[in-house]
């Protein structure tokens, strides 16, 4: 044992004196994207502040879905605390599943976490899930090819420039493809993207009667706005790509644009895993003049299911791991620009942070979203590129599958648009909405 | 009977009067439903709704073709490759060992390893195999997407169809070959008439097992296109009732359909291939 | 001019048959090399065959991530423990099915064959309820239990068609000169039945250390076996072509192994009294 390690072990043991507390073990479900996974790193750090030892489940975005709702519906109890996002948050909040985080400390200064955020994880004014991370999505774009088709892209674009300038970047013999967009199935994916897409447009999910609203001319001029300029100017294979997919093109120098999670700009930016980071230009997700942009509201956030015998050792995790300590601990160790965003407005105040590049854009996009007026005409639901209820995660899924199916061009739009409209009018009579 | 039956009875007869019970309840765990607060009786509502589902047949039809299919490719491959390996040859023991590998690899592995690293249109092996020869390269997991899904699954269950098979003929006798070889009987005659008819008790043990195991395909759809592009097998469609849409009862109406197809299958097998498993 | 004929012939066997080896190996070789590139060259254009900087990074990665020792050593021990329980059970019902047969014995053992045509995810909420109140959640007992009971049809089938090989003079015999029911199990039948057993073993071994859907739901953190291992690795952010595979090889390499080293024995077995 060092010297380093020995006052460690000192500082814990008179911690745990002092506190009395014992030490739990703390078994966290959590999503394997990379900030998750950095903070997996850091683990050590929490042991030694507080004495509690943490034991980590990473699963990929979906399993986990199952595999945590599952366990809460049945109270099963297999984890202390669970990532969670925006769409679950409010839902199970609502069914008291959730431990309510309305006695954090002063010091974790709940006040500070961004408006947005908190309102999107809280259910009727109670916070039921602290936000690790929060994001938007916005266009990430190659400023070297922007240039070099002439063009120059403004702060806030409309479609229709942003169609044009695909066209022009795109560049088949060097496997350039002016644009780059989800259009795998799924909601978390593809769905995802055409919903938030479709705002701009002017269309919404459901009338205030809870009516599906596919058979309408705004998702129709949607769905074929997306198929036309993708067809035109997307990469091979657009129908099966995700996040991932687009991260990895676009690292490779293999995408004009891409607009996606706000998130991505770090790794786009990152010299170590990417050909293109110091050419990367950022603006606002596009618009059609309509009065709503296309950007999305996400975050992923630490929730505690209700019944838990670790409570105290819960919370205190979570004061560690969303708290500005955790920001501040990432930044001296692997620099600003990788310190989870989007989360706390004190970030966005820090001195240090405004020069990350992408730090403003980033804050301006989760600005410009509103999960509880997304679409133009009036919609009954609540969230931007979901309907926070709790049959939305199985429409949109099937949704999405047949939209990815027009894509791969085995079927037509406005088949895929039938299609979904009778599907989503069957599953809301099924769970008793019509 | 022994114990095992009792067990095994135990085990299909619990979740299976779970199933049959839910699938006559509204039980919808994120509306609150659960088992303490009692569940609401519909009668046959979740099972007019289940077939009633646009889905519902083009599952069925997904989960016969790809079923189907996996059994042509690997009996008809796997018999041609038995013949092959019991030819002499140098080093069969380590074909042997190439050839069972894919036996061995997770369903999940062996379709992450598929979709990312060889199917990806842009950055898979196919995809630079197919503009190497000038070709644009073929999307498959969408525009190829039940073909690819059947390329994966026999590639995992081709090894176990050619192991069996070739057992099976390295257990001919081979005097009668070698007699049918004097009187110069073509090898097309001798295949159709002595080696084809020794095989047909181990082709039927293979079609047994691979059904049993084809039936309940999963992790490899779910991994490369989950449920996308005609791809939804019954079980598929079973899972995002239970677990994406989470309508459990509705879900359970599913299953007692799929345990009706399994068993429909199963009638079918033992009145077609059972009688050759008593020779 | 025979013996050139046949060596012509030798030849031209062994090429087609390597070739077609190689070909079904390939997903797995190449998955192998590409765990040692780094992910640039993982997307190289042409593909880099041998000729490329090895290197361990990925490994180091994905161990750093994960705790992998931690999710072998429940893939063994859940696998293990269900196969070798699963054999205790069957060999006993085994035996009756294959010497004291009914009229129905066909019947039931295809219908327990059968059951295993159920889709798992139907009965998720059932068994997830009963795993709650009998305090099995995450445990490797409990997995060990459902894995048994999930490949009991099989192993029980396996045995049967071994032991009906069996001819029953042998039995009687024993029994004339006064062996007890559990003697004659254990001194005679068994002893005979050893390859088949171990056949069985192995196969049984394989389903449940691949089996993906119960060992992923009815574990969090502390029986997780490797096929939760993978089930983070399956959309890493960006570049993860090397990073997946070499999360793949890690998840496979204990079981290929094995395979390699048993599959005569494991070939044996999958006749399942196919061969006469």
């Amino acid at each position: 044992m060092n010297f380093k390690q020995a006052l460690t072990a000192v500082g814990v043991a008179s911690l745990m004196a002092t506190s009395a507390a014992h030490a739990d073990n703390l078994v966290i479900a959590t999503v394997n994207n990379g900030d998750m996974i950095r903070m997996q790193g850091y683990t050590d750090d929490f042991t030694a502040k507080t004495g509690h030892t943490v034991e980590w489940v990473t699963l990929e975005e979906n399993v986990l879905r199952q595999r945590v709702t599952t366990d809460i519906t049945t109270k099963g109890g297999a984890f202390d605390i669970m990532t969670i996002g925006m769409y679950e948050t409010p839902i199970w909040g609502k069914n008291g599943w959730l431990v309510p985080l309305d006695d954090l400390s002063a010091d974790y200064n709940v006040d500070d976490i961004l408006p947005a955020m908190s309102g999107g994880l809280s259910y009727e004014g109670t916070l039921y899930a602290a936000p690790f991370y929060g994001e938007s999505s916005m266009i990430m774009f190659r400023t070297d090819l922007m240039e070099a088709a002439g063009m120059e892209m403004p702060e806030a674009p409309t479609w229709d420039f942003i169609a044009k300038a695909a066209a022009a970047m795109t560049d088949r013999d060097n496997e350039i493809n002016g644009i780059c967009l989800r259009g795998k199935a799924g909601w978390g994916e593809g769905g995802a993207f055409i919903t938030a897409m479709s705002n701009s447009f002017g269309a919404r999910w459901f009338d205030e009667d809870w009516n599906a609203q596919f058979d309408t001319e705004e998702w129709a001029n949607t769905l074929n706005f997306f198929n036309d300029m993708m067809s035109a100017s997307g990469p091979a294979g657009f129908a099966t790509n995700g996040f991932n997919e687009n991260l990895s093109l676009f690292q490779q120098g293999k995408c004009g644009m891409w607009i996606d999670a706000t998130v991505a700009a770090s790794f786009v930016t990152n010299p170590k895993d990417s050909t293109v980071a110091d050419s990367v230009g950022f603006a606002l997700a596009p618009d059609t003049g309509m009065g709503k942009r296309s950007n999305w509201l996400w975050a992923w956030a630490l929730g505690i299911p209700a019944g838990t015998q670790k409570e105290a050792a819960a919370k205190q995790f979570i004061e560690w791991a969303t708290g500005t300590g955790y920001i501040e601990m990432v930044a001296e160790k692997e620099g600003w620009a990788n310190v989870p965003p989007g989360a706390r407005t004190s970030l966005y105040e820090n001195e240090n942070y405004k020069d990350v590049p992408f730090a403003k854009m980033t804050l301006d996009s989760i600005l410009s979203a509103d999960p509880n007026d997304s679409t133009v005409k009036p919609s009954p639901y609540v969230g931007v590129q979901f309907a926070a209820i709790p049959e939305f995660a199985g429409i949109a899924t099937e949704v999405s599958q047949e939209f990815s199916a027009a894509y791969a061009g085995q079927q037509t739009v406005a088949e895929a648009l039938e299609k979904a409209q009778a599907l989503t009018n069957d599953a809301m009579e099924a769970a008793g909405y019509r | 009977m022994a114990p095992a039956v009792i067990l095994l009875l135990g085990w299909m007869l619990v979740p299976l009067t779970a199933t049959l019970y839910f699938s006559f309840k509204k039980y919808l765990p994120l509306r609150g439903d659960s088992l303490e607060n009692g569940l609401e009786w519909v009668g046959f509502q979740n099972y007019t709704r289940f077939v009633g589902s646009s889905s519902f047949w083009p599952s069925v039809q997904t989960t016969l073709i790809i079923v189907g299919s996996v059994l042509v490719i690997t009996v008809i491959l796997g018999v041609l490759l038995a013949l092959l390996l019991d030819q002499p040859m140098w080093g069969q023991g380590i074909v042997r060992i190439l050839i069972i590998s894919p036996f061995f690899v997770m369903p999940t592995v062996s379709g992450l390893v598929w979709k990312n690293m060889f199917m990806d249109p842009i950055n898979g092996i196919l995809a630079h195999l197919f503009r190497f020869f000038g070709a644009e390269p073929l999307q498959w997991l969408s525009q190829a997407s039940l073909q690819s899904i059947v390329l994966i699954v026999s590639w995992q269950w081709l090894p176990f169809a050619t192991l069996i098979l070739l057992t099976a003929i390295q257990s001919l006798d081979s005097e009668q070959l070698e007699a049918s070889e004097m009187d110069g009987a073509p090898a097309l005659s001798r295949f159709w008439h002595i080696i084809l008819p020794h095989l047909g008790r181990a082709i039927t043990v293979v079609i047994l097992i691979q059904t049993i195991f084809l039936l309940s395909v999963f992790a490899e759809i779910f991994v490369t296109t989950a449920g996308a592009f005609g791809t939804k097998t019954l079980t598929y469609l079973i899972f995002q009732r239970v677990l994406e849409s989470q309508n459990v009862g509705l879900g359970s109406a599913g299953g007692v359909y799929a345990i009706i197809l399994a068993n429909i299958v199963a009638i079918f097998l033992m009145r077609i291939v059972g009688k050759n498993l008593d020779r | 001019m025979a013996r050139a004929t046949t060596k012509t012939r030798k030849a031209v066997v062994t090429i087609a048959a390597w070739m077609i080896g190689l070909t079904i190996f390939f997903p797995i070789l190449w998955t192998i090399l590409t765990s040692f590139k780094t992910e640039g060259q993982a997307i190289n254009d042409p593909p880099l065959f041998f000729f490329f900087d090895w290197t361990l990074e990925n490994y180091a990665i994905v161990q750093e991530r994960s705790n992998y020792m931690r999710f072998l050593w429940n893939s063994i021990i859940i696998a293990g423990g269900s196969t070798v329980l699963g054999i205790i059970i069957a060999v006993p019902a085994a035996w009756s099915m294959a010497f004291v047969p009914s009229k129905r014995t066909k019947d039931i053992l295809l219908w327990m064959l059968s059951t295993k045509m159920l889709p798992a995810v139907g009965v998720l909420y059932p068994i997830y309820l009963m795993f709650i109140k009998l305090g099995l959640l995450d445990t490797r007992i409990g997995l060990v239990i459902v894995l048994m009971l999930i490949n009991m049809p099989i192993i029980v089938w396996m045995l049967y068609t071994y032991f009906r090989e069996i001819p029953a003079e042998i039995l009687e015999a024993a029994r004339m000169d006064g062996a007890s029911l559990r003697s004659e199990i254990l001194y005679v039948l068994t002893p005979m039945a050893i390859p088949g057993i171990a056949s069985t073993l192995l196969l049984n071994f394989i389903l449940a250390w691949n089996e993906a859907f119960w060992t992923l739901n009815l574990t969090a953190a502390k029986a997780a076996p490797l096929t939760a291992f993978i089930a983070s690795y399956s959309s890493p952010e960006g570049l993860f072509f090397a990073k997946l595979s070499a999360a793949s090889t890690m998840a496979i390499a204990p079981i290929l192994i094995l395979g390699w080293f048993s599959q005569k024995q494991l070939v044996r077995g999958l006749t399942f009294g196919a061969v006469k």
